[in-house]
């Protein structure tokens, strides 16, 4: 189990005052949504909890160890990320996708065992996308490579999991089965910090919420705390409406 | 995947095979068997150990040396349609070892020389493209296209104020020809070494072709290994445009063919394209040898037109 901290972290746009900096510890059993309009940093941040941007300022902790201190292969083993673009300009197959989740785990001269290809089935599988293991990236559907690549993210098995817009082109029912599947993960220990553009789902399934803001103020904290209509429609600049049914919070547009 | 590997390597041995035994004297199989065993006739002994032997192998290394350098710069700039000559190394070489030859250098300076012409090309392309940003790989590439119709324009202004005289022997270095090979030992070895290096990063070459973020967030240090990728593949260039001059599209058209028939996993494609490429320009070499004999084609012109319509129709099935 790993936990991941922001401290006075202030994540580097070009162009933008600092804004507010970010104080915010991630831990295991957590699932946090990041809400916010576009341009608002939602990916910038993501790319930099991972060590993959520089900050402007503050520091990324993960396990007390600063990332930056931290070798690559070391922080792939404790954190993943699922990107919201993906390259695939060499074909590959499903498979092979999602056994380069295995590569962190691997050492040099290792080639995949039979240990690594299970995991690579179980979570193709968890993604209903195992009947496609031989088939090619390039000739799946945009949901179908959306589940392949949190599938990649599962077989790679880290404790947190960053997910950059995780149920993006999915179907209703998929949406519903990745972000049950992160609950379940969660449960298990590991840390869940996503990117999302849907209230509802941030409501259903979020333990806690980060609100970026263009300006790049930032707030944070329980989701009950957090979605809060007046909040929300300042963050967008869109009235909403909010309904309550059986307990639950839902959020629509006005027009 | 062994299994793929063991083909080829059978398929190179015929092709070595077949090179020792064509040419303007045939050697029949028992022939070059005996000869083989250290029997047959004295001049099918020097026909095959001091003439064809050598020149198989300098053919077997740079077309070796090439298909890898090829494989190594498309995963490199993420692009099936990078290669050293598309790059303009082999026309920087081709610069270097014209300027040798035009001062009326020896054999060894115009390989120093054509060395350095790529290794100099290589560095002024990524450099360039570098500029003040990052290396995107379309950045690269069009540097490179336009630093080597550059290239093409010195060799052209320089084979304009050539004597007459000199002219031949330069044209045939600039199609690659393998009979300019002293000894094929310094490729070879090159070729063999850098396939032990470049075997334990092939996993790393994997993730990084999904891009350079993705490979950083599952655990590759991407800038080092684009570095070791980059001078490698510059490396590789330079030895063979030094070897056998420049041959064009060996580097372009293995790699391709084979990931077409062995996916994409470069612990496969490297060593296969090493037996590929070599296969393919030991057979090109015979063929130039044999085609007009008494007569040699430089080899650089079979591998051009094999190339060329080999490259229009993966560009033209391509999406």
């Amino acid at each position: 189990m790993s936990t991941l901290r922001a401290r006075e972290l202030i994540i580097n746009i070009p162009g933008r005052p600092d804004g507010f900096a970010l104080n915010m510890t991630v831990e295991p059993g957590q699932i946090w949504g990041v809400l916010g309009p576009n341009g608002a940093g939602k990916t910038t941040l993501l790319h930099t909890l991972a060590g993959l941007l520089p900050v402007r300022s503050g520091q990324v902790v993960l396990n007390d160890s600063p990332l930056k201190e931290l070798k690559r292969r070391d922080i792939a083993r404790r954190l993943g990320l699922v990107f919201q673009e993906r390259q695939d300009t060499f074909p590959a197959t499903v498979m092979e996708t999602a056994l380069i989740g295995r590569h962190p785990w691997l050492s040099p001269w290792e080639s995949e065992q039979g240990e690594d290809q299970a995991l690579a089935e179980q979570a193709l599988a968890a993604l209903d996308v195992d009947n496609l293991s031989d088939r090619l990236l390039n000739t799946l559907s945009g949901g179908e490579r959306q589940r392949v690549a949190v599938a990649t993210l599962m077989t790679q098995n880290p404790d947190i999991w960053l997910l950059d817009e995780p149920t993006n082109h999915l179907d209703l029912h998929h949406q519903v089965k990745v972000m049950n599947l992160l609950r379940n993960q969660a449960e298990s220990g590991k840390a869940v910090f996503m990117c999302l553009h849907d209230l509802n789902m941030a409501a259903r399934w979020c333990s806690h919420v980060l609100l970026l803001y263009t300006n790049g103020d930032a707030c944070w904290g329980a989701t009950d705390s957090m979605l809060v209509p007046e909040a929300l429609e300042r963050l967008y600049n869109q009235r909403l409406i909010a309904l309550e049914k059986d307990g639950l919070s839902v959020f629509v547009p006005a027009q | 995947m062994t299994r793929s590997l063991l083909g080829l390597g059978v398929m190179a041995l015929a092709a070595m095979m077949l090179a020792l035994a064509m040419g303007s004297v045939t050697v029949s199989l028992p022939d070059l068997w005996q000869v083989v065993q250290g029997d047959g006739s004295a001049l099918h002994r020097t026909l095959v150990w001091e003439l064809r032997l050598p020149r198989a192998i300098a053919a077997f290394a740079t077309g070796g040396l090439l298909a890898v350098a090829g494989a190594l710069m498309q995963v490199l700039l993420r692009n099936p349609l990078a290669d050293p000559y598309i790059l303009g190394l082999s026309g920087g070489a081709a610069v270097g070892a014209l300027l040798a030859m035009l001062a009326g250098m020896g054999t060894l300076l115009i390989s120093g020389s054509a060395f350095a012409g790529a290794m100099l090309a290589t560095m002024l392309v990524f450099g360039l493209a570098h500029g003040t940003g990052s290396w995107t790989p379309s950045r690269l590439l069009l540097t490179g296209v336009v630093v080597a119709s550059g290239w093409g324009a010195v060799i052209t202004l320089m084979l304009a104020i050539t004597p007459s005289h000199k002219l031949p022997g330069m044209l045939y270095w600039l199609m690659g020809d393998v009979s300019y090979a002293r000894t094929p030992w310094p490729a070879f070895v090159v070729l063999v070494v850098s396939i032990g290096l470049i075997m334990p990063l092939a996993r790393n070459l994997n993730v990084l072709a999904r891009g350079p973020m993705q490979a950083a967030a599952l655990g590759v240090s991407v800038r080092p290994l684009e570095w070791v990728v980059y001078l490698l593949a510059s490396l590789l260039t330079a030895t063979a445009v030094t070897t056998a001059g420049s041959i064009g599209f060996v580097g372009l058209i293995v790699p391709h063919m084979l990931r077409l028939v062995l996916g994409n996993d470069q612990r496969i494609i490297l060593p296969a394209s090493a037996l590929a490429g070599g296969t393919l320009l030991v057979l090109a070499d015979t063929l130039a040898r044999t085609v007009i004999a008494p007569e040699q084609l430089p080899v650089g012109v079979i591998t051009a037109l094999l190339g060329v319509p080999m490259f229009l129709y993966l560009l033209h099935r391509s999406r």
